[in-house]
């Protein structure tokens, strides 16, 4: 092990002081990741990093993976992408919606450079992007949450209001009042993805107005925290893990959770640059391809519940449901989706409306 | 028995001399933090000092990103080294920063698309009002009700990053970007852009500004009167007083010069490097900019040099990161010791170590 370090390091040593990168890693395929966050942020970032992790698990010696956290969206991400492709990298993952441009301007500068951009819009001969259905595991989480709870009343804590986040709401709301005609959402935006002080804060705010069930698009425990000191003998409130499993939670308050799983999309790309097939594309996969998997039900749920609810998770899988099947009228009343009609792609993907039943107003 | 003795005057040799001592300390501590974590030190040092520079594989590119780092930095450091020396804490520069590039975006992007290169000296005038404007607000709350200016600063940036985010996704979005978040690119739009002036150098016109305020800066404190009343109410309030200094147009003065440069600051940055208003526009160039005021004495050159080297530090620090595999939280550890050890050492500076028994009062 000590021998393989100090090897490496003679190694890297050699390859800085010749600057001979091109040469060396003509048979090592080299992969950059640029991250947003920490690797250890317990979410979005660290989900991520396993991925990395299961390139090089999958691969061995014939990958080697770099990666740069905390990098901001912007000019500073714009000059990671540079020097990565300048040490020599084949493939670079850019992994938060704000890398979008930035990525396409530094893909133009190394055509033989291929770049991958997760949940964005634009692409480029060199540049894919990709990104998960979270809105198909929301469905799953509705229908629980519909099922289960007492009050009627659940809590959503929402990151920003862009089409990703106002779909998740829609597609848990219809999911839940599907099982549960009387259930209410009480929306609350936070203004971040990760701020683990105002995520309690807006968890024990809809706690106190009612809602037993916590649903949330931020990225820390914060608000599992929250259920947890709120839960008392007679009160149960339940949660949902997001981006991660956030297991430490379970089997109460956290019930179920959507774990984003990219190891298998990165291994498929990786193995496509290795043997020279790799071409951008534009794909959105979802439970069927594993990108988007539901943590284990735990036991707190009732059985015919998570019965039910493993159904739908099958269903999805086999492509017998939407969770966007008509019919569907937006907030205002207007027919969106006629019956059995599903929502195209196109519409899902700017989605800006809430569907009917829902109240309170998209913050603009 | 080390002893310490406070010299008579502050010791102009050591106050030059510090900060290389602070540097050096850094690169010791640094190196033996490096090694701790299982990375080669030298390697690590090397790379974050040497390689951006004059590394064959990356000098090129990084040598500009130097500029294009540190012209932001030193623009609102030397704004906020005129308040520091007159006891003036503007710490809320990041606010300040964050508002010149939302007015200033809002004014240009009102314009769209009209194709005319006055609507960029429009969107810069914009821009520095909207600065001065958000330190106007500190400034005066304290003229008027002595409240307290490093608080309301400070506060005002969580403001002005609320605004930012709802911004982003409402008034100033992109109505073409299919509901995501974030402005039209600025620096896509001919009449807008802040281009690199010369291509391969990063100098764009932030960079200009940047040594433009340099130079004024220090013809003000050195060849002025107001740069005089600077000084001396905060080296001798008392006597500021009596030499006629008004001190509350003295705190407007250094709260609105920063504030303006900050906002100039964003306003470059919007239209250039950045080039759009996003959630995250702001990386902490306002905060930053206190280390590099400081670690630069406070002094318009010493800023320039300070700015240039804090900037050193992100690029080689993002190159060691992902090559040598070093975390994050390490490097910002490093550029964090170069502040701590520049304080410590300021000690030298105020005082005389003094080696032997102390002396008896007599």
């Amino acid at each position: 092990m000590l021998r393989r370090t100090l090897l490496g390091a003679a190694a890297t040593a050699l390859v800085m002081t010749t600057g001979a990168f091109a040469a060396e890693h003509a048979e090592k395929t080299k992969v950059g990741f640029v991250y947003v966050g920490p690797v250890g942020d317990g979410g979005w970032t660290y989900e991520h990093d396993q991925g990395r992790l299961a390139v090089e698990a999958e691969y061995g010696d014939m990958v080697e993976t770099v990666f740069q956290e905390n990098v901001p969206e912007g000019a500073d991400a714009e000059r990671v992408m540079t020097q990565m492709a300048l040490s020599g990298a084949d493939l670079i993952f850019t992994t938060s919606f704000g890398y979008m441009d930035p990525t396409i301007n530094v893909a133009a500068k190394f055509p033989d450079v291929k770049f991958e951009h997760a949940t964005g819009y634009k692409t480029a001969d060199n540049v894919a992007n990709y990104s998960a259905r979270f809105y198909e595991g929301r469905a799953v989480q509705g229908y629980i949450a519909g099922n289960m709870t007492e009050t009627n009343k659940i809590g959503y804590i929402a990151s920003f209001p862009i089409p990703e986040v106002i779909r998740g709401i829609n597609a848990a709301y219809l999911a839940a009042s599907a099982v549960n005609p009387d259930v209410e959402f009480n929306i609350v935006w936070a203004f971040t993805w990760f701020d683990p002080a105002k995520e309690a804060d807006a968890a024990k705010a809809l706690i106190e107005q009612g809602a037993d069930v916590i649903l949330q698009h931020t990225d820390s425990t914060a608000p599992q925290a929250a259920a947890a000191e709120a839960s008392t003998d007679g009160k149960q409130i339940i949660t949902f893990g997001q981006a991660s499993d956030m297991a430490e939670y379970a089997p109460l308050p956290r019930v179920s959770s959507i774990i984003d799983n990219w190891a298998p999309y990165y291994i498929e790309r990786v193995g496509a640059v290795m043997d020279g097939t790799w071409e951008s594309q534009s794909v959105w996969q979802g439970i069927d391809k594993g990108m988007v998997e539901i943590g284990e039900i735990s036991d707190a749920v009732p059985e015919d519940v998570k019965a039910g609810a493993l159904d739908i998770v099958e269903q999805i899988r086999a492509g017998e449901m939407h969770p966007f099947t008509g019919p569907i009228n937006k907030q205002d009343g207007s027919v969106w989706l006629a019956e059995g009609e599903t929502a195209d792609d196109g519409t899902l993907l700017g989605m800006d409306f809430y569907v009917e039943g829902l109240t309170g107003e998209i913050p603009n | 028995m080390i002893g310490l003795e406070k010299r008579p005057t502050p010791s102009r040799a050591w106050s030059y001399a510090t900060p290389f001592l602070a540097v050096a300390l850094t690169v010791i501590a640094g190196g033996l933090m490096f090694a701790a974590l299982g990375k080669d030190p030298v390697a690590a040092i090397r790379t974050i000092f040497y390689d951006p520079l004059f590394d064959p594989q990356f000098a090129a590119y990084s040598r500009p990103q130097l500029l294009v780092k540190a012209g932001p930095l030193i623009l609102i450091a030397t704004g906020l080294a005129l308040g520091f020396r007159a006891g003036v804490w503007n710490i809320g520069a990041e606010g300040q920063y964050i508002i010149g590039a939302l007015t200033g975006a809002a004014v240009g992007l009102a314009l769209y698309p009209a194709e005319t290169r006055a609507i960029f000296p429009l969107m810069v005038l914009a821009g520095a009002l909207g600065g001065w404007v958000w330190a106007m607000i500190p400034a005066i709350l304290k003229t008027r009700f002595n409240t307290n200016e490093i608080l309301v600063s400070l506060l005002l940036v969580y403001v002005a990053e609320n605004l930012l985010a709802s911004m982003a996704v409402g008034r100033l979005r992109n109505p073409e970007g299919g509901g995501f978040p974030g402005s039209r690119n600025l620096s896509q739009w001919d009449a807008a852009k802040n281009p690199e002036l010369v291509a391969g150098t990063g100098m764009h016109w932030g960079v200009v500004a940047a040594f433009i305020a340099v130079i004024f800066a220090y013809i003000l404190l050195n060849r002025h009167l107001a740069g005089f009343h600077i000084k001396l109410a905060g080296q001798a309030p008392r006597a500021a007083r009596f030499a006629g200094v008004n001190p509350a147009r003295l705190v407007v003065f250094c709260l609105g010069m920063s504030g303006a440069l900050a906002g100039l600051a964003g306003i470059f940055e919007v239209t250039g490097p950045a080039g759009q208003i996003s959630i995250d526009f702001n990386v902490g160039y306002g905060f930053t900019a206190i280390i590099v005021a400081f670690l630069g004495r406070l002094h318009p050159v010493g800023i320039a040099l300070a700015g240039l080297l804090m900037a050193l530090t992100y690029i080689g620090g993002e190159l060691a990161s992902f090559m040598l595999g070093i975390p994050a939280a390490a490097i910002q550890a490093f550029q964090g010791m170069l502040l701590f050890f520049l304080l410590a050492v300021d000690v030298l500076t105020n005082y005389r170590i003094r080696l032997g028994h102390r002396e008896v009062a007599r």
